[in-house]
């Protein structure tokens, strides 16, 4: 399975900044991003969107005023609410643009990602939302170190929510000032400065609500966005996929072979190590487990989980339709092609104009005219922002609830100190984003968004399923156990084809897999079972007699302050 | 170690309300009356059953698909109506499938394991 493929699709991202970069071995070579000419109607949408949630940000600064309110909206966010963020959470440009892109290129290659970043939900759904929701208040962390010693398991929860929202911020980042230049005809450096600045804006003033709130309006543009494109295509084909599918198998260089399993899936290990991170990489993506402490009881997370499932699925599916929209529509129309030197003949993939990540722009224009362009460029760029500012809350907050207030703190604060920390850690992490978006412009970073997942599956999740669910769980097992996942997962990618070969000029990757998963994550269970079962510390034996208190709230939510309650 | 646990047994009460690990430790007569109650642990028993069910016929219908994609491509290029082939039905349909399936537990959710837990609530009270 070529490495480019499977991150490229993880990141529009990714794609662009390798094409900037890394001529591509497979697939398709984008050529170097080039600056487009201003276009004005998507600024124009762009900061109409922007003066909006402005407005929104300022409301929701009135309102918040304890710490709930900050970190989880007071509570008082209801299921639907909540199933539009979690959407939009996950809804990012690159599963818009990206993967559209490579249904464009591959037909059926495309449906891969969309099915492995839809199948964690249920599992969230089974194992972990209603008991998040009845032992926590405001992060994971505090799941986790429900009845474990504080100090330890914070430390390493928010070591991971750290790490991995450092990953996944520099691939919006960089992503987003890519997009930009493509989109606005912005130079590089001003975007990644928007970005970072309307982000601090929004998490430092309006915390959670803002959040929250410029989250569903984002899902509901992007989900209304691609329906109509989706829509506008099975239009023309008397809304008939067959008849879409028919004419898209005619018009594309491949033929019949985009209806079936192509390049993307040769080696079975790398496709299942795929699978698992991102299916255990979602019940452990920090900025998503936090959105389950916003509404008021189990039953309301159960909902959102739910409907967010529907919306997402329902998401990828539209995708779908526009990349084969794409194929259709787009392959025997020259104008959206750069020509070759006879001005007439063109690579209906290598050749599309911004490289096939920009595919449902350009689909855009041409089922809904250069306005509706501008939309869906302001679309784009929304989601961007709209995913960096719920990373950057999920880090905020990890910095002043989990390490300060718990850890260095001791608990010996006070609310407002710590919320003013929080919005602290959201302006210094906003100004590290914007550096590191600057420092790594021309870095292939199309392995982030992926390593993200990995460590998330086997740092975040390993710790806080063992600590709800197994009884004999010690902190010394969770500690080591995330540590050892944590570590493992970074070290076998730095050392696979994407780092040590691409990045740092090796002959040979030392990890012969792109996705460390499969590996990783059986380690960090496998270190929290062991290590738990030879601690037999007093300390131990008081957190395995601890587990019965927490048993019956985690299944009942008797004695779960409700997150507003106080 | 040593460290930690002094450090455990001298930590003050947490702000928001949570209770001390060392309060915990003394045996709860009002935990205990939760965790032995009959409807308590139908409740569990019946909920975590269920939940792992699904969750296993979720990790063998998505690793079956990927499999199928792994070992054996042929199949799924088979045509079932005029272009569509049989990887694209089985792709839409694990993504139905997870849908369903959430939606299946929720049901189930807001009809047996909601009525559980309020009569749980109601012996508690008593």
């Amino acid at each position: 399975m070529s490495r480019n493929h499977i991150l490229g699709a993880l990141g529009a991202v990714g794609i662009l900044a390798i094409a900037a970069t890394v001529a591509m071995a497979a697939g398709p070579d984008l050529g170097p991003v080039t600056q487009q000419a201003t276009n004005w109607p998507a600024i124009g949408m762009f900061l109409f969107f922007v003066l909006f949630t402005l407005g929104i940000t300022y409301k929701a600064a009135m309102g918040t005023k304890s710490a709930s309110d900050f970190y989880a909206a007071g509570g008082g966010i209801s299921a639907g609410t909540n199933s539009l963020a979690i959407a939009g959470d996950y809804m990012s440009a690159a599963s818009f643009l990206g993967i559209s892109g490579l249904v464009y290129t591959s037909g059926f290659d495309g449906l891969i990602y969309s099915t492995g970043f839809l199948v964690g939900w249920p599992i969230v759904l089974f194992l972990i939302a209603e008991r998040l929701r009845n032992l926590g208040k405001f992060t994971f962390a505090d799941v986790a170190s429900f009845r474990l010693d504080q100090t330890s398991i914070r430390i390493i929860s928010a070591t991971g929510t750290l790490v991995v929202v450092a990953f996944y911020l520099i691939a919006q980042m960089v992503g987003a000032g890519k997009l930009i230049q493509l989109l606005f005809g912005l130079p590089y450096l001003y975007a990644v400065v928007i970005v970072g600045a309307l982000m601090i804006i929004y998490v430092a003033f309006g915390g959670m609500k803002a959040t929250t709130w410029v989250q569903v309006i984002k899902a509901c543009l992007l989900l209304g966005g691609a329906t109509f494109m989706a829509g506008a295509v099975l239009y023309q084909y008397g809304f008939s996929p067959e008849k879409l599918f028919a004419a898209s198998v005619q018009t594309h260089p491949k033929g019949d072979a985009i209806m079936a399993p192509g390049a993307l899936v040769t080696n079975p290990i790398d496709s299942i190590s795929l699978g698992v991170g991102l299916m255990f990489g979602t019940a452990g993506l920090p900025h998503i487990l936090m959105r389950f402490f916003t509404v008021s009881d189990a039953q309301a997370a159960r909902k959102s989980v739910f409907y967010a499932t529907g919306l997402i699925g329902y998401f990828y599916i539209l995708t779908f339709i526009i990349g084969f929209g794409g194929i259709a529509l787009l392959m025997s129309d020259p104008s959206y092609f750069k020509l070759g030197a006879d001005g007439t003949t063109y690579d209906k993939i290598k050749d599309m104009i911004g490289g096939t990540n920009m595919v449902a722009v350009n689909l855009a224009n041409a089922v809904g005219g250069p306005y509706f362009l501008g939309f869906i460029s302001a679309v784009a760029f929304a989601t961007i922002l709209a995913v960096v500012a719920g990373l950057t809350l999920a880090g905020a907050s990890a910095v002043s609830h989990d390490l300060y207030a718990m850890v260095i703190a001791r608990g010996r604060t006070t609310e407002a100190a710590e919320i003013r920390l929080s919005k602290v850690s959201a302006v210094g992490i906003g100004i590290v984003a914007i550096i590191l978006g600057y420092i790594f412009e021309n870095q292939n970073v199309a392995f982030m968004v992926g390593l993200a997942f990995s460590v998330a599956a086997s740092c975040n999740f390993p710790v806080l399923a063992m600590s709800i669910l197994w009884r004999d769980t010690t902190t010394w097992g969770a500690l080591l156990g995330g540590l050892v996942g944590l570590i493992a997962a970074v070290v076998m990618v730095v050392l696979s084809d994407a780092v040590w070969v691409k990045t740092f000029g090796h002959p040979a990757a030392l990890f012969p897999y792109a996705n460390p998963a499969l590996f990783s994550m059986p380690l960090a269970f496998l270190t929290i079972v062991v290590v738990s079962k030879l601690d037999n510390t007093r300390r131990a034996q008081r957190e395995r007699a601890a587990f019965d208190a927490q048993f019956v709230r985690s299944e009942t939510g008797i004695g779960a302050s409700g997150a507003h309650a106080h | 170690m040593t460290t930690t646990q002094t450090l455990g047994a001298t930590r003050p009460l947490q702000p928001h309300g949570k209770p001390d690990l060392d309060a915990i430790d003394l045996p709860d007569p009002a935990l205990q009356r939760v965790a032995s109650n009959p409807t308590f642990q139908t409740l569990v028993r019946e909920r975590t059953r269920f939940g792992w069910v699904l969750t296993i016929l979720m990790l063998i219908v998505y690793f079956g698909f990927i499999g199928l994609i792994a070992f054996d491509k042929p199949l799924l290029a088979t045509k079932i109506a005029g272009t569509a082939s049989l990887g694209l039905f089985l792709g839409v349909g694990v993504i139905l499938f997870a849908f369903i399936l959430t939606g299946i537990y929720v049901v189930r959710a807001n009809t047996r394991f909601d009525s559980l837990a309020a009569e749980l609530a109601r012996s508690l009270a008593r």
